[in-house]
């Protein structure tokens, strides 16, 4: 609550370890910082340069001149087929449906996931019960557990409820899958929220619901556009529980590109492909884009400041 | 009537005993503070109080109701935070009615009650800011609103000025007085500070480890402290403590103190302490000495001392002496003063003197 002061990013841009020496010192140090950054992002980015270069490029002019090489043609068209009219699992639909698919997945499961982390974080932080501390580190153990190993508890757990080869189902695996996250992250940062203002709200007369809608809430934007940006990227991303919970026409985007590829029987259209990959990588690009400023804020800063 | 009844009232956490049989009253429209050192328990009796806190056993009574099992929004308390507690995400006008709105207040009377508190508090035309565009003066001020809106049957408030700095707490020091003499509400006030409790309450409780050590007036507390801690605690500087022997010279009974050249200073003692010689501590407050001017009277005692050091505050001068082999802290006008390595003459008034069992440290007399 004490006045506005910088948030922690800015005060590391204040802070320039540069900033003294003599001027040949500080133009070499600058040098070589800005030397190797740049290699490692040039290492980086270059796989993705490739992959979009080749999205505009025609198939004659690849085979030709090789996966590697700028394009002496320039053509979206190759965008508009991966979209609608390739041919993927049988079906000449492009990958839109798949694409849809994965929003029908990705956006409920995060939402549902960010509901439930922050009334877990909520109650474990502000609403202490004997054995909610052997609780919590019970539900952070999920964080660290790999994926591979619930598969068969999965498979089980939708067999039974019917759930096979759904979107339904692969929203209920990453709902639970997230909840460790979620949770986590909501209740390390209303723990900075203090005590006080629990009690004042409780002498004031409201429950539960009230408080943590009136006063918990308000303050919790930072952490919820982290726990969002974190959640709808993984879900969207994640390619295990997709390949291997759903086929055909109700696999997600991750699942479908590999059933692009492995087709078979044609001539391989890199620049479909590579048009398609693109397509499939669109949303968790455009969320950073957007939201990753206040993802690093967010990560840094505590509830009441 | 009372407000407040306290009954034997106890409180652990684990085998931890925080509280012991803590008995207490507040009548009706009494400001009382309670002041103890840091984990007296004094904070955690106000959390009980409010129902943050369970009571471990005993029974706690507001207006004639047991309330040692009722949450804390059933209590009919007002309670003002250490940190204020403002909610950061409200302007200070949804911080005041908040209460209101979570008990079902109607619109007109949630306005009408906040017209009331910010006319009282001077802050109508800061409703609309958020707590982190206040000063810390600003914030208190709202925190006090928020109780004030309500009508309670009791205003509890924990420490509420040690986050101001010094010249701030004295101002909002009476102001809060002024706001009680106005209100007239039962008040339980908590303090480390014990100046604070001396200036606002009608009644001082003094805890000292988890145990009610007196409740009593202010002035009977600074005059007749109940036990040697209590007359450390209350007073700045505090009481000074020389260890003495009553003595009987002439058929009557004196105080001797050793001075420091071996020959015992004798100190006439006013008042009964029950029975004859024995070891007692003799304290007396700083401004109890003064420099003997050669006219006594019958309850002056004299004592030499040699000065170590001056302190000068302004409105008086603090200086610390050496007597009867102790270290003594007197208080004199500035211009009366003894410089530092002069040896003075000290008048001490007995009247005023507290004498104490070395045992049981308890107050004799």
């Amino acid at each position: 609550m004490s006045a506005a002061r910088p948030a922690i990013a800015d005060r590391i841009a204040i802070f320039d370890p540069l900033s003294t020496g003599t001027t040949w010192q500080r133009r070499r140090s600058l040098a070589v910082v800005y030397g190797l950054l740049s290699l490692f992002a040039a290492y980086y980015l270059l796989p993705l340069g490739v992959i979009v270069l080749n999205s505009f490029r025609d198939m004659a002019e690849i085979s030709r001149a090789g996966l590697i090489g700028l394009p002496h043609s320039f053509s979206l068209q190759h965008w508009a087929k991966a979209w609608g009219t390739f041919c993927v699992n049988g079906a000449c639909n492009g990958i839109a449906p798949f694409f849809y698919n994965s929003l029908w997945m990705a956006i409920p499961a995060t939402i549902i996931s960010t509901a439930i982390g922050a009334i877990n974080g909520y109650v474990l932080s502000k609403w202490r019960f004997r054995g909610s501390e052997t609780l919590f580190a019970c539900m952070t153990l999920g964080v660290f557990l790999p994926g591979q190993m619930v598969l068969l508890p999965w498979a089980w757990t939708l067999g039974t409820l019917g759930l096979t080869n759904t979107i339904a189902g692969l929203v209920l695996i990453h709902c639970v899958q997230g909840l460790s996250f979620t949770t986590l992250f909501c209740r390390n940062y209303y723990v900075s929220i203090p005590d006080a203002l629990i009690q004042a709200a409780r002498i004031d007369g409201a429950g539960f619901w009230r408080i943590f809608r009136k006063i918990v809430l308000p303050l919790s934007p930072p952490i919820l556009i982290v726990t969002v940006i974190w959640q709808f990227t993984g879900i969207w991303n994640d390619f295990l529980f997709g390949v291997i919970f759903s086929s055909g026409r109700n696999q997600p985007v991750t699942a479908a590109l590999i059933a692009l590829t492995a087709g078979g029987m044609s001539v391989r259209q890199y620049n479909v492909e590579s048009a398609a990959v693109l397509i499939g990588a669109m949303p968790p690009l455009l969320i950073y884009l957007f939201g990753g400023k206040f993802f690093m804020r967010g990560l840094t800063q505590g509830a009441v400041k | 009537m009372s407000s407040l009844l306290i009954r034997d009232l106890c409180k652990s956490f684990g085998s931890v005993e925080v509280l012991r049989n803590i008995n207490l009253e507040a009548r009706t429209g009494e400001f009382i503070a309670l002041v103890g050192p840091s984990g007296c328990g004094k904070s955690t009796l106000l959390a009980m109080l409010a129902g943050l806190e369970s009571v471990t056993h005993g029974d706690i009574e507001i207006d004639g109701r047991i309330v040692n099992r009722v949450p804390p929004k059933d209590r009919n308390i007002a309670m003002v935070f250490q940190s204020y507690a403002l909610y950061p995400t409200m302007t200070v006008r949804e911080n005041i009615t908040f209460g209101m709105e979570s008990r079902g207040v109607s619109k007109d009377k949630q306005t009408e009650a906040l017209a009331r508190v910010a006319g009282l508090l001077q802050i109508g035309d800061l409703l609309g800011r958020k707590p982190f565009q206040l000063s810390g003066g600003q914030r208190q001020r709202v925190a006090m609103g928020r109780a004030l809106v309500r009508d309670p049957a009791l205003f509890l408030f924990d420490e509420p000025l040690s986050n101001l700095d010094a010249k701030l707490r004295v101002e909002m020091r009476t102001e809060i007085k002024k706001l009680h003499q106005r209100v007239a509400k039962t008040t339980i006030y908590v303090t480390h500070d014990q100046v604070e409790a001396m200036t606002l309450a009608s009644r001082v409780a003094v805890l000292h480890k988890g145990a009610l050590q007196q409740f009593d007036r202010p002035r009977a507390v600074y005059e007749r402290p109940a036990n040697m801690f209590v007359a450390g605690f209350m007073g700045s500087p505090s009481m000074n403590f020389l260890p003495a022997q009553i003595v009987e010279v002439g058929g009557k009974l004196a105080v001797s103190v050793q001075a420091g050249n071996g020959t015992p200073a004798l100190l006439p003692l006013a008042g009964a302490v029950g029975g004859a010689t024995r070891q007692v501590v003799l304290g007396i407050r700083p401004e109890h000495f003064g420099r003997f001017t050669g006219i006594g009277n019958p309850t002056m005692g004299v004592i030499e001392a040699s000065t170590e050091v001056v302190e000068p505050t302004g409105a008086e001068t603090m200086v610390v002496l050496r007597a009867a082999g102790s270290e003594i802290i007197a208080r004199f006008e500035p211009d009366d003063a003894p410089g530092v390595g002069e040896v003075v003459k000290l008048s001490v008034d007995m009247n005023k003197a507290c004498l104490f069992d070395p045992g049981t440290q308890v107050l004799l007399n």
